[in-house]
């Protein structure tokens, strides 16, 4: 124990601040790493980068999934970390802007304020129940005296450091001229701590300061879970983003390779890009032709011919022969730019959305102000002085002040979030599972959503068992895709594949080596010298000897699970469509398959986008699932949107939430939950309101003593938040 | 009454050492990792590699 204490923990910046003799030359270094679950794994990871030269220290995180390495500048580079996680059996990549995370540093200021509003609440409630106790014994009014202005020394500075998020958020909503929630909470807060302030000075018992404090605690700490929630899962997207984004190999002017991260390419730098490797970064083809995977970006699984002069999408895939681009920055006639013109577009039509708190803050405040008039002057109106009239007035403002309220919301988001986040569903928006939870219409992109997006060989021919295994001895001397998928059909079949020696890589054709009897080849049909059996799909050809040429065709497979999610989705009531930029027949094969009554092939995205408009003007609320980067604009224009964790980097930022995982059924999950937690929310807000029945009629006949007014609060704030957590273990069934 | 006046200076005092404290470790770093932390406390051969 007392050795663990003595280690400095390692903040991003703490250790460079240090080190001042030698900062110029000690860089922090953030790597996401996968699969590091325990902390034996922890251990490992610290030990692997610590016994790089040149490394001074490394500290794992493990519930952000990262490790901080502080290493000398000349020597080690980030790729040798990567590649000494690599040996010990973790994946790794850079996080380029780890450091300066901004929804980190919020988290913080928001702890600092809960920490401070927590000892306030603390100290006040120990003075108030002291008052509380004395007041029916024998403490002098000079001792109560004191112990008020003690409160109110402790309260103010407090009231005004910590009540800075809710005075903040009220304030631009009123100039906005809008309502929130924090509008009554900032003014509830205000107001009770100024007319304590009052009565202190005028030696009264009706002081609140505790109420007050303790009212900010409760609603710092779930505004602050909220927060860490989804930063949280904002920092487990960003990982997953960083671990799929790829390493370049570049070519510098004298002929040799460097390798690179794909944020560190410049425009004009040669990119070598090798056979199944994905192309990093957009450019143009200088040398080599070939074929390229664009299904990522256009949906189309077929194969397209790349030859010089051809632009190239980052996220494609090079299927055969190395190819030199030249990179290019985003120019205004791409595929991509108009893909970012759709976007912001979509983004600015989607128009503001009012979450449910603020919706219920638009009946609550005026209510709670009108209820305060009432009581003010009714008061008046039954002879008592004006002071008593505004003491009983206030009263009830305090009471009314929405601490259950304010909480019936955020108790559940983070209850509901977390659920989702030990299921692989990373909700990123704020108000994601409030729009997740009013779909009545899911739409589907095929190619990577409702399929895996990677080829497999097609069911429906007949190869046999020899055959492939032949094939696959032969295919695993490759990383093609297409070689990969013979190797993985073969392995399914139960077959042993040995890997072939001498097998030699023909760029643009195949595989080819000199067998015993003759020469075997895998590869393009033309090559094996086969004719193309069917004219529109992607395959490869097998050809021993003289033997005739065997055609292997792909498909790309539904997800597993995907036509028992479409029919449950179905049975909920739930209205589906298939949305392709992929061919007629294809989509069509795959509709009827996923059991898909509504298809639309060859979208292109602003078709997408239309299709989704009419569905928003036929009053429907749509959910789009999508991966490609030409479903991005859609994710964008729907009213909430998923992604998969193997989509484009565009569709992951503009999607309320990712899906990790090869199967489909967490979509059931995430519109279970954000239904289940639209429900708990409903029913908080009654308890909510039930509490103010009872107590506001109270308040106004001026019954309500600071004692009752503390309890009652924290009794409703806890009967709140009990009740979400019930979320945590529902069973939850999606019904319509 | 006399109690009072050194009682509550030091319940006070004692309530703000807490809070430094927390905003100390909050400060260098100690709340990044709750679950790191968890399983370190468990080591036994923890080494210092600062």
């Amino acid at each position: 124990m007392a050795q663990a204490l003595t280690q400095t923990p390692l903040g991003s910046h703490g250790l460079a601040d240090a080190d001042a003799g030698d900062a110029a030359r000690s860089v922090t270094t953030t790597l996401a790493v996968e699969g590091m679950h325990c902390g034996g794994c922890m251990r490992k990871v610290e030990l692997a980068l610590a016994a790089i030269p040149g490394v001074v220290s490394a500290r794992a995180n493990l519930s952000a999934r990262r490790v901080i390495a502080v290493h000398r500048a000349s020597g080690v580079n980030s790729v040798d970390l990567v590649d000494a996680l690599q040996r010990a059996g973790f994946r790794a990549a850079e996080l380029a802007e780890a450091n300066a995370d901004p929804a980190k540093a919020v988290d913080q200021v928001l702890l600092k304020r809960v920490g401070v509003a927590g000892f306030a609440a603390a100290n006040i409630m120990l003075l108030s129940v002291s008052v509380w106790s004395g007041a029916a014994g024998d403490m002098s009014p000079s001792v109560q005296a004191l112990f008020h202005w003690l409160s109110a020394l402790i309260a103010l500075p407090v009231v005004g450091y910590a009540g800075q998020p809710f005075f903040h958020s009220a304030a631009q909503a009123l100039r906005a001229g809008r309502l929130n929630m924090d509008v009554p909470i900032s003014l509830g807060v205000t107001l009770a701590t100024a007319m304590s302030l009052y009565q202190t000075t005028r030696g009264s018992q009706q002081v609140y300061f505790d109420a007050a404090v303790t009212l900010l605690f409760f609603l710092l700490v779930g505004r602050f879970l909220d927060q860490h929630m989804r930063t949280r899962a904002a920092g487990a997207a960003a990982n997953l983003l960083g671990l799929r984004g790829s390493m370049a190999s570049v070519i510098q002017p004298d002929g040799t390779t460097l390798r690179l991260a794909a944020p560190a390419l410049k425009p004009g730098m040669r990119v070598l890009t090798v056979a199944g490797e994905r192309f990093a970064v957009d450019g143009r083809v200088v040398e080599g032709n070939g074929e390229v995977d664009a299904s990522l970006i256009t949906g189309e699984t077929m194969p397209v011919s790349v030859g010089p002069g051809t632009p190239i999408y980052a996220g494609t895939v090079n299927l055969s022969g190395s190819l030199v681009t030249e990179a290019t920055a985003t120019d205004q006639n791409t595929l991509l730019a108009e893909i970012g013109r759709l976007m912001a577009a979509a983004e600015q039509a989607r128009g503001r959305y009012v979450r449910l708190a603020d919706q219920a803050a638009r009946f609550y405040a005026p209510a709670v102000h009108v209820l305060g008039l009432v009581t003010f002057v009714g008061w008046l109106a039954t002879g008592h002085g004006w002071e008593a009239a505004l003491t009983a007035a206030i009263a009830v403002l305090i009471i009314t002040c929405p601490c259950a309220l304010a909480l019936a919301v955020p108790a559940v988001q983070v209850a509901a979030t977390s659920r989702l986040f030990a299921k692989g569903v990373l909700v990123k928006a704020p108000d994601g599972l409030e729009r997740l939870a009013e779909i009545d219409t899911v739409v589907f992109d095929k190619t990577g959503t409702l399929t895996l997006g990677e080829p497999s060989l097609a069911a429906d021919q007949h190869v046999s068992n020899d055959v492939l295994a032949r094939a696959a001895s032969f295919a695993a001397a490759s990383r093609h895709p297409y070689a990969r998928a013979v190797v993985r059909a073969a392995e399914r079949a139960g077959l042993a594949v040995q890997p072939a020696a001498n097998v030699r890589e023909v760029a643009g054709f195949g595989l080819e080596r000199i067998g015993p009897d003759g020469p075997e080849r895998l590869g393009s049909a033309t090559w094996c010298g086969a004719e193309p059996v069917r004219a529109e799909a992607a395959a490869v050809c097998y050809r021993a000897g003289q033997n005739r040429p065997v055609v292997l065709a792909f498909e790309d497979r539904l997800r597993p699970d995907a036509v028992a999610v479409v029919a449950s989705l179905r049975q909920a009531g739930f209205q589906i469509e298939l949305l392709s930029g992929d061919r007629t027949a294809v989509v069509e094969a795959a509709a009827a398959q996923a059991g898909i009554d509504r298809w639309m092939a060859g979208a292109a995205p602003a078709a997408k986008i239309a299709r989704l408009d009419k569905l928003k003007a036929d009053g429907r609320k749509v959910l789009m699932v999508g991966d490609g980067l030409n479903d991005a604009p859609a994710l964008a224009a729907a009213h909430a949107s998923l992604s998969p964790a193997s989509a484009a980097d565009i569709s992951q930022t503009a999607a309320d939430a990712i899906v990790q995982g090869s199967r489909l059924a967490p979509v059931l999950e995430t519109l279970g939950v954000a239904r289940a937690a639209r429900r708990m929310a409903l029913q908080n807000f009654a308890i909510a309101i039930g509490y103010n029945v009872v107590f506001v009629p109270l308040a106004m006949a001026g019954l309500v003593t600071p004692l009752l007014a503390a309890v009652a609060m924290s009794a409703s704030s806890i009967a709140v938040t009990t009740n979400a957590i019930r979320l945590r273990s529902m069973r939850l069934e999606l019904a319509s | 009454m006399t109690a009072l006046a050194w009682l509550i200076p030091c319940a006070l005092l004692l309530g703000l050492l807490g809070l430094a404290a927390f905003l100390w470790s909050l400060g260098s770093g100690q709340f990044e990792d709750l679950e790191g932390a968890a399983w370190r406390a468990l080591r036994d051969d923890e080494q210092d590699h600062s």
